[in-house]
């Protein structure tokens, strides 16, 4: 048996435990990750599928259960620098020019300047910006800089990208662009993504799974297998949107969330 | 590729000069104003013996040469000997003077920087130093100079401080508060995502700050730095005046309202020479603040907005 990916067993985490107004974001999540996989969280909000990615990533820390990714405690992945992450906001430093911003977690882990160049270089190339390295993120539209920070997350090589809504603020048409272009990516460099949204045809066209969670407390509802064609030889592109098995998967989603919601 | 940068730069460099003789232009206009003001007030009060024109009621301030000498007078006084029997101008010996400060100023300054700086890292890095630190570093700021100057100076005498080194210190505890209380909000300013995204790149504490948190607090530093300046002017001149230092213009403006009743205008031409100093130690640290902004990695504070539009 390969090792997996991410191992979470009986996570949970609550916030203010001792007060009062303690609220439980996430409880009794069992999941396990393939290396290579697209894991999507969806859900309505509430739910936790942010807590559960934080949780991933070791942002914060679990009250009940553990993390284990790549066969190591999360802390332990986050300090080998395991993780990729991009959220909503691209979060570029406005003091850095585009090239230094994708070079921030290469100077972080002792990179020499000119490995440094080369690689910002491969990375502006490979989302698409080869001449924006010395721009300014302010000079760039939303869609740009999202890509960007996508470019930060993986200049490292990351074995494991965690996704926050990256392209929730973007329009619909940028939106789909971004999402081809990040299946593109994802299919050459065969990292592991988890990714939250919450939009299901973005979840849909994206994932291996969908994870759709639960809200009060949150826990994971039901884990849907999106198959389009051949496992290994599905390519995924515009037209696949329009598929009939695009459709069922959409459908199935969307059925499984309405039934979250009467359950509520 | 070169000649687009070469052209942008020079344009930069044109619009700081255009920006500075506008600067320049309205500092001028804004002093004529308050001379020709003065000269009006103190014309019209002449001719109504002091009270609002066509009423019985008083002017706030007299008029008479006394109290509002003319600013020709003024600027004549400035070429006369400062003392009779002496070689020395008036502008000259304010300037001495204002030179004197300027050095006690500066120690301060720079001293009184450095200790904000070093408190506001303390801060960030131990809550518990910030909850603790901070009603001392406010109530330090309410306590009067003028009873703590003299205290300074007394301690000063007993140590290896001299006179004017102790009035530097007395500096020093007027610049730190700026420069601590913006410098801290400054390196608590990141949005917490960017926290996060440093501590998701196992980013050492020593890290987030020098590569997130003191980028970060750029714009807030410059606004203090120019506050800290001018009061370490003001801290400079109270504690000379409070402390009886000899040299600078604290001494000079205690020396001349002795003989207010004789020569007023040497009063008014030392407050002034005071005010320069101030204006002088601001101009100074703008143009540390532009020179720093056009010559690093930095991008200029008013552009992103500019952008936005």
């Amino acid at each position: 048996m390969t090792e997996q990916a991410i191992v979470a067993s009986g996570l949970g985490k609550t916030f203010n435990s001792r007060s009062d107004s303690a609220v439980t974001a996430l409880t009794d999540v069992d999941l396990s990750v393939e290396p290579g996989e697209f894991v999507s969280l969806i859900g309505p909000s509430g739910c936790g599928k942010s807590t559960m990615l934080r949780l991933i990533g070791d942002l914060i820390v679990p009250s009940e259960g553990t993390v284990e990714v790549f066969g190591k405690p999360a802390a332990q992945a986050r300090a080998d620098r395991d993780y990729g992450m991009a959220f909503q906001k691209a979060g570029l430093f406005d003091w850095r020019k585009v090239s230094a911003n994708i070079e921030l977690p290469l100077e972080l882990a002792g990179w020499s300047k000119s490995r440094r160049r080369e690689r910002s270089a491969e990375m502006l190339d490979l989302v698409k910006l080869p001449d924006f390295g010395d721009h300014y993120p302010w000079q760039l539209s939303g869609g740009m800089q999202q890509r960007v920070a996508i470019a930060r997350a993986l200049s490292f090589q990351p074995k494991l990208l965690l996704m926050d809504e990256p392209f929730g603020a973007l329009d619909e048409m940028t939106r789909e662009h971004m999402q081809v272009e990040l299946l593109s990516i994802y299919r050459q460099l065969r990292s592991t993504v988890v990714f939250v949204t919450h939009s299901i045809p973005e979840a849909a066209f994206l994932s291996d799974r969908v994870v759709v969670l639960s809200p009060r407390p949150g826990r994971i509802h039901s884990i849907i297998d999106v198959v389009l064609g051949d496992r290994e030889t599905e390519t995924r592109d515009e037209d696949t949107r329009e598929s009939e098995g695009f459709f069922r998967k959409t459908t199935e989603i969307r059925e499984a969330l309405r039934s979250v919601e009467a359950q509520q | 590729m070169t000649d687009s940068v070469g052209g942008r730069v020079s344009a930069q460099t044109l619009a700081s000069v255009t920006g500075m003789a506008r600067r320049l232009v309205a500092t001028v206009l804004a002093l004529a104003a308050v001379v020709v003001l003065w000269e009006s007030y103190k014309w019209m009060g002449g001719r109504t013996d002091d009270h609002w024109p066509g009423t019985g009621f008083g002017l706030p301030v007299r008029t008479n040469d006394l109290v509002m000498p003319h600013t020709g007078t003024i600027w004549e006084a400035l070429w006369d000997p400062v003392q009779r029997g002496r070689d020395q101008t008036l502008a000259s010996f304010l300037f001495e003077s204002a030179r004197f400060t300027f050095n006690e100023a500066a120690l301060g300054f720079v001293i009184g920087t450095v200790v904000g700086l070093a408190l506001a890292v303390v801060m960030l890095r131990f809550s518990f130093a910030e909850r603790g630190l901070m009603p001392w570093i406010n109530i330090s700021q309410t306590v009067p100079l003028i009873a703590l100057a003299p205290i300074i100076v007394t301690w000063g005498r007993s140590s290896i401080l001299s006179d004017s080194q102790a009035v530097s210190v007395i500096a020093t505890y007027l610049t730190f508060f700026p420069v601590a209380v913006n410098a801290l909000q400054g390196l608590q300013s990141p949005a917490k995502a960017d926290v996060e995204l440093m501590r998701s790149y196992a980013a050492p504490w020593s890290q987030t700050l020098w590569k997130l948190r003191v980028p970060a607090a750029r714009p807030y530093l410059f606004p203090a730095f120019k506050l800290a300046a001018t009061l370490s002017v003001v801290g400079a001149i109270v504690g000379e005046i409070s402390s009886g230092v000899k040299g600078g213009l604290g001494r000079a403006v205690l020396n001349f309202a002795t003989i207010y009743s004789t020569g007023p205008e040497k009063l008014y031409a030392a407050v002034l020479a005071s005010a320069l100093l101030g204006l002088f130690v601001f101009v100074l640290v703008s143009a540390v603040e532009s020179f720093v902004d056009r010559n690093q990695d930095h991008l200029p504070a008013n552009v992103s907005s500019a952008a936005g539009a």
